[in-house]
């Protein structure tokens, strides 16, 4: 069996985003980028299935140089191959992203296909779908369980209120979410290793964006709090104030 | 410090000195402290249990002889991965650190150094895995910065060795499937692996710690207890083997609680800068800022001692005396950083919503153990005066 983990770098959870010149994009200064942590739960997953069945196991990530981080990241915790799509310009959008993978993916022909549900960075949540709809695979998305079969897998999601439980042939693309597993915490050997592993680098296949980013702004800043002092006799101002000012009742 | 913005001190750059290893690895380090460690520190140190599930998990990450060769288990790292290993562990909990220190720089390093190859070849794995653990046993209840006055004896039987004795203060003990001990044969001190479940061996809980509580502290107690011939460690002899082993220790101290010093530094810096008294942040004042700088600059110069020691070790010119400069400093400035610190959180600094409280206390031990500080300053005091004061 062949899995392919879809991975790739996002800014740390922790970042303070600023807006960059361009007003297009963020100031990248002093970003911490780290491994989508959705993404995360899709490499455990895979490594799992290699530990278990001895799967033939893949990374792949398109951007700059920088995403071999994410690859790297994803040797660390236990893939054996990772290959780079090297982004022709840092101006890609999901659609270019999702064609480039569909493109490299279409080539590798893995049984099973895994992705974060989403990346934290644009929380786009799109491109395993697109993926899905340019190889014509079936997509389950949000897995929190999954079993594997010879030929088919069963994946259980979360739905509002519930759970729904899809049975797919192979191969299918599988979005991660949260409790699929717990990923592991990479060992110091593996960390040692992964640096010395060589990394696939392929060219784009495609860069005609679909969209344009027009312009990024930050939200307003939050409004100066109003303190109401005189207790109980402040209510019927309050009441004012929420239903006239706020608009709120 | 809320786990998810710390990102460690490092005021002077080091990073630029760290490879790309040992900056992955102490960030997985540091991921598992914030992610397994910090959210259930605090109640395991008010229970006075060791959070022994956790050793599994360490033991996976191999944390557990790093610096071991890799034919018996060991990772095969540099001595600065393994000084960045206890300095996050310690960030976490000093009782976590010794847990691992006692491992690696007490259990396997003693055997690997001192061991025949079968004893190499048996136990060293086991222990890296931590499908055993081990504790080792020096200090006794009247021989604690004098162990060269020790009572313990060992003395040669048929087929073995009966041990007769005692020994206090041993981290892990109760816990441990082996204990490296340390006692007089023939009046010459040779290491001993006493394994859990010998007759006239125990090993009883110590009780009542104020400090370290989140570490198992025991007694080590041996009556007519015989190990066979097998377990005695060939290639020790002298006090100058045990003395060796707590060098390594207190290299894992020297860094750990850099780390200890670090937690406090951010968690202070954080709360003085939100803290509002006298309409404004308390980091506004001179008096707290001439505290913060203090710190900032302690932290940064145990920093760079740290990492000097780490080439010194990995070049294989390191003294013991190197080791016990940066042992007795970083315990200092990380005792006056937590105590500081405490006070700088005003009332707020004795709950548990902060891991202050629990720090200052743990190194009241840790400026304490594997050579105290008064003995660090006199090893340093000989060597640079050539004129010994405990002798």
């Amino acid at each position: 069996m062949k899995i392919a983990v879809c991975v790739s770098l996002v800014p740390d959870s922790t970042t303070k985003v600023k807006i960059g010149s361009s007003g297009k994009s963020i100031d990248e200064n002093g970003v911490t980028f780290i491994l989508n942590p959705y993404d995360e739960y899709a490499v455990e997953e895979a490594v799992q299935l290699k530990e278990k069945s001895g799967a033939e196991t893949y990374a792949i990530s398109f951007g700059s140089d920088r995403s071999k981080e994410a690859i790297k990241k994803a040797y660390q915790m236990g893939i054996e191959k990772g290959i780079l799509i090297k982004a022709n310009s840092d101006d890609y959008d999901s659609y270019t992203v999702a064609k480039n993978l569909a493109d490299a993916l279409n080539e590798l022909k893995p049984d099973l296909i895994f992705f974060g549900k989403q990346s934290i960075d644009f929380d786009g949540m799109a491109i395993p779908g697109m993926v899905a709809t340019l190889l014509n695979l079936p997509f389950v998305n949000v897995v929190t369980k999954l079993d594997v079969n010879r030929n088919e897998v069963t994946a259980e999601r979360e739905i509002e209120g519930g759970k729904e439980i899809i049975v797919s042939a192979l191969p299918a693309i599988i979005g991660a979410q949260k409790g699929l597993n717990n990923p592991r915490y990479p060992n110091l050997k593996s960390i040692m290793a992964s640096k010395s592993k060589p990394i696939e680098e392929k060219n784009s296949t495609y860069s005609g964006n679909k969209t344009e980013v027009i312009s990024m702004n930050l939200p307003p800043a939050k409004g100066k709090g109003k303190i109401l002092e005189n207790g109980a006799e402040s209510a019927a101002e309050l009441v004012k104030l929420l239903r006239d000012e706020a608009k709120i009742i | 410090m809320s786990k998810e913005n710390y990102k460690g001190v490092d005021y002077y750059l080091l990073d630029e000195l760290f490879t790309e290893d040992e900056k992955a690895i102490r960030d997985t380090v540091r991921d598992f402290v914030n992610n397994e460690v910090l959210p259930i520190i605090e109640k395991y140190n008010q229970d006075m249990k060791f959070p022994i599930q956790l050793v599994p998990l360490m033991a996976e990450m191999g944390l557990f002889g790093p610096n071991i060769p890799e034919q018996y288990g060991g990772m095969g790292a540099n001595n600065i991965v393994y000084g960045l290993i206890m300095q996050e562990l310690e960030r976490g909990d000093s009782g976590i650190r010794s847990f691992a220190s006692v491992q690696t720089s007490l259990v396997m390093y003693p055997i690997f150094t001192f061991g025949s190859e079968e004893q190499k070849q048996y136990w060293l794995p086991k222990l890296a895995s931590a499908e055993k653990i081990g504790c080792f046993g020096l200090t006794e209840p009247d021989f604690g910065s004098n162990p060269g006055g020790m009572i313990t004896k060992a003395e040669e039987v048929d087929g073995g060795y009966l041990i007769n004795g005692a020994k206090m203060w041993i981290t892990n003990g109760t816990i441990a499937d082996v204990a490296v001990v340390w006692a007089k044969l023939n009046g010459k001190v040779k290491g001993f692996l006493v394994e859990k479940g010998t007759q006239g061996f125990s090993a009883p809980e110590m009780k009542g710690k104020l400090s370290l509580r989140a570490s198992v502290t025991s007694e080590l107690v041996f009556e007519d207890c015989f190990i066979p011939k097998e377990n005695i460690l060939p290639n020790s002899g002298g006090l100058k083997s045990p003395l060796m082993c707590l060098t390594q220790a207190r290299y894992g101290i020297a860094w750990g609680t850099v780390g200890l010093a670090m937690e406090c530094y951010s968690t202070v810096l954080e709360y003085t800068k939100s803290r509002i008294q006298f309409g404004k942040p308390v980091a506004q004042f001179q008096i707290t800022q001439e505290k913060l700088a203090y710190m900032v600059t302690e932290i940064t110069k145990a920093q760079l001692l740290c990492y000097r020691l780490g080439q010194l070790k990995d070049g294989g010119t390191m003294r013991p005396q190197h080791v016990s400069m940066a042992k007795r400093n970083s315990c200092e400035i990380a005792k006056n950083i937590a105590s500081m610190a405490r006070e700088m959180l005003g009332a707020n600094g004795i709950l548990d919503e902060y891991p202050i409280m629990r720090h200052l206390n743990n190194i009241e031990s840790v400026k304490t153990y594997e050579g105290t500080h008064e003995m660090q300053t006199l090893i340093l005091g000989e060597d640079v005066t050539g004129l010994p004061a405990f002798q």
